[in-house]
């Protein structure tokens, strides 16, 4: 165990040059400051950093309870040209054809050969319309749609409403993703542009509790109609009670040790 | 029909007169003694039917149209799973048709969470438990990409990998004869189904070990190679296949009552498919020839020679027609996939990912090889570390997010995987064909008739697993 963690007062270390990773256990993971989230980031990416085969970096001790601190899913705008043709042709035909792109998406992420627009959700619709149909983009189908939680989120707009099209015309596939906070998740529904969105959006609404307005009958999908709380949230609990087997006793799968 | 004798005619006058101050049945027209009572609320006149027919029921003057709801399921008149359908009918003609889902959910999504990247294959591998191979395979695409290694997978390992994926859809493709057969009163085209497709089980559990549910492949590759046998016994079964096809073609293909069911039922065209997310034989049967492993190539199904069946008629026997035909097809790579085996290893050459066992069969069931475990206990620490490490900590992954498609005996079947660079997975989506699929029963059944809606379920071929996760 380091002694940082140990610190009864663990805000108080938060902004010291060795305190990013510090305050692993004390105050959870709701509880953090942006500044803190800030800083893991900014180690998480520091080059130097020592880690071992394993990834895993600091101490050494891998009892689950020392420095280990995942790293934040943040990834940082890309440049253009992405250095994928198909990409650039989108992004470029996207450009001419919708001329207010530079206030409707946030941030453009090229990482892995797929393309993603964050995109704001007021301009959700203008866009989703242009991308099914302007002869240069034909996103026809829309393949999936599932929302995302992080609770970390750097905006502060934890959860995420992740949209795959395919645009069977021209063989390429794009991301649309638009982030909500919790205090307010609503967002424009989908399906007056692909009627597909009916059922996913109901589902991402089941699980996550992202409101989409405009839908014709946002009810629970998955769960029962009575059911309180959004089961796919990072704070809902995954349930589960310890097992005996041969006299030891086995936690359940969310009370178990997490190397992440 | 005569009203009820057994039970009380105490009528619904005395019973709600001093309960309810809206409910005056004492206004209802008639005398009979088993007279509906009702009550106007706002969307309407509700009437407590104790029993009686219905033009007893409704009374004189009453020219209401005989629109009533039926409730059919959960439990699913066939084998697909725990579906409901809420139908509107007016005689026979279904009016409206509303689908129930969520009786099978599991929360495969959120426990995949909370276990590391390879555990999360096993509960995955349950979601479409006809098609578990393709989950297990899309799956462990997208961790490939995340990770970047997708271009070391072994040769041998994406070969056997569309070989066990074509067997599947062989069998996945037979379960819908047999099902959607009996479902229509076939009782041969279901024994027919389900003898040949317990052919193809018997070859993947020589294969993986298991019937279904098989775990096989793997983040980086397969669990463990083809035994012994594997290609004379697959052999025989390319021999014996096409025949059991013909079979199939000559039971049923120009029977009349089979077509009666079939022919010009349930048509929905490509237009509708597409808005309506449907991809898969539903598609091809609406004469797009929309297959993923054709216009979105992945684990190298451009280099195998098949055609994609369509037919244009978009109606149940279409989709009946393009299911056999791609039977056939599939035969057609398997084939292929035999003639491409070449020795070589079957899980990526990273120690830091390619999971640590020798399986072997030993006298107490499969498990690691005896050499292995002489290695790791006896000459190499850092074997041991490495097995120790992998097995119970698993391996990161780095930051990001994919999305990967595969193509499904149902549709795309595509993942959305998030890493958050630990070592489980952020987040698993499933998007499963079914699902998608499923939305297009009303566009299918509404302004059919009630026997029609059986076919229309059966033809979009759902597995309620991969439906409700």
């Amino acid at each position: 165990m380091s002694g940082d963690a140990q610190t009864p007062n663990g805000a108080g270390n938060h902004n010291g040059a060795n305190g990013a990773h510090g305050d692993d256990g004390a105050n959870g993971d709701d509880d953090r400051g942006v500044g803190e989230l800030v800083a893991a980031e900014a180690a998480s990416r520091r080059p130097d950093r020592q880690r071992d085969a394993f990834g895993a970096g600091g101490t050494g001790d891998t009892s689950g309870f020392g420095r280990l601190v995942a790293p934040l899913p943040v990834l940082a705008d890309s440049e253009r040209p992405f250095g994928d043709a198909a990409a650039d042709a989108v992004y470029d035909t996207l450009e001419r054809v919708f001329p207010q792109l530079g206030d409707a998406v946030e941030r453009v992420v090229f990482d892995r050969g797929e393309l993603t627009l964050h995109v704001r959700r007021e301009d959700l619709l203008a866009l989703s319309r242009t991308l099914r149909d302007d002869p240069g983009l034909r996103y026809e189908l829309l393949s999936s749609l599932s929302g995302v939680d992080y609770p970390d989120d750097l905006t502060g707009r934890r959860l995420h409403s992740v949209v795959h099209l395919t645009s069977m015309t021209h063989r390429r596939r794009l991301r649309v993703e638009v982030s909500v906070g919790d205090d307010d998740p609503t967002m424009p529904s989908l399906t007056s542009v692909w009627p597909t969105a009916d059922w996913h959006e109901r589902e991402a609404y089941d699980l996550f509790g992202i409101v989409y307005t405009g839908h014709p009958g946002l009810t629970r999908i998955m769960m029962p109609d009575d059911w309180v709380g959004h089961p796919q949230r990072k704070d809902y609990p995954l349930g589960g009670i310890p097992v005996e087997y041969k006299g030891a006793t086995v936690p359940p799968p969310d009370e178990r040790r997490s190397y992440s | 029909m005569t009203p009820s004798s057994t039970s009380t005619p105490h009528g619904p006058r005395a019973a709600s007169t001093d309960q309810h101050d809206e409910f005056d049945a004492n206004q209802a027209p008639g005398t009979g003694p088993y007279e509906a009572g009702y009550a106007e609320s706002a969307s309407g006149r509700v009437y407590t039917v104790t029993g009686g027919d219905w033009e007893d029921i409704l009374g004189a003057g009453e020219q209401d149209d005989q629109r009533i709801v039926v409730n059919m399921g959960p439990q699913h008149p066939s084998t697909h799973g725990v579906l409901r359908l809420v139908l509107e009918i007016e005689g026979e003609t279904v009016i409206e048709t509303r689908l129930v889902i969520g009786y099978l959910h599991t929360g495969i999504e959120k426990s995949c969470e909370y276990r590391n990247w390879t555990q999360a294959v096993t509960f995955l591998t349950r979601a479409d438990y006809l098609s578990p191979l393709y989950n297990e395979t899309a799956y462990c695409l997208s961790v490939e990409k995340l990770l970047g290694i997708t271009d070391q997978i072994p040769e041998r390992a994406t070969v056997i990998r569309v070989m066990v994926m074509e067997l599947q859809r062989i069998a996945s493709h037979l379960v819908w004869l047999a099902t959607g057969g009996m479902e229509l009163g076939a009782t041969t085209a279901m024994i027919f189904g389900f003898r040949e497709r317990e052919k193809v089980l018997d070859l993947l559990e020589l294969i993986t070990g298991l019937r279904m549910n098989h775990a096989y492949v793997r983040p980086g590759g397969l669990a463990q190679d083809l035994p012994d046998g594997t290609e004379r016994a697959i052999r025989e079964f390319l021999v014996d296949m096409p025949k059991r096809i013909k079979e199939y073609h000559k039971l049923l293909t120009g029977q009349p009552i089979w077509k009666a069911r079939m022919v010009d039922v349930n048509v929905l065209d490509a237009a509708g498919c597409i808005a309506l997310g449907v991809t898969g034989p539903v598609l091809r049967a609406a004469g797009l020839p929309w297959d993923l492993r054709k216009t979105m190539p992945y684990c190298g199904y451009e280099t195998y020679e098949f055609d994609v069946p369509t037919a244009l008629e978009a109606d149940s026997f279409a989709r009946y027609l393009v299911r056999l035909e791609e039977m056939t097809e599939s035969l057609k790579i398997v084939e292929q996939c035999l003639d491409r085996l070449r020795p070589g290893p079957v899980m990526v050459a990273d120690k830091k990912i390619a999971w640590p066992a020798q399986l072997s069969v030993g006298a107490d069931g499969m498990g690691n090889s005896l050499d292995h475990i002489r290695k790791i206990m006896g000459t190499s620490m850092e074997a041991l570390i490495h097995h120790f490490k992998l097995v119970t900590e698993g391996f990161r992954v780095p930051p990001g997010q994919v999305y990967t498609q595969i193509e499904s005996p149902r549709g795309e079947l595509g993942y959305h995987v998030v890493s958050d660079g630990g070592t489980r997975p952020f987040r698993v989506h499933v998007r499963d064909p079914s699902f998608v699929n499923l939305q297009a029963v009303p566009a299918l059944t509404e302004g059919g008739q009630v026997a029609d809606v059986i076919v229309g379920v059966a033809s979009v071929d759902p597995v309620l697993g991969g439906v409700d996760r």
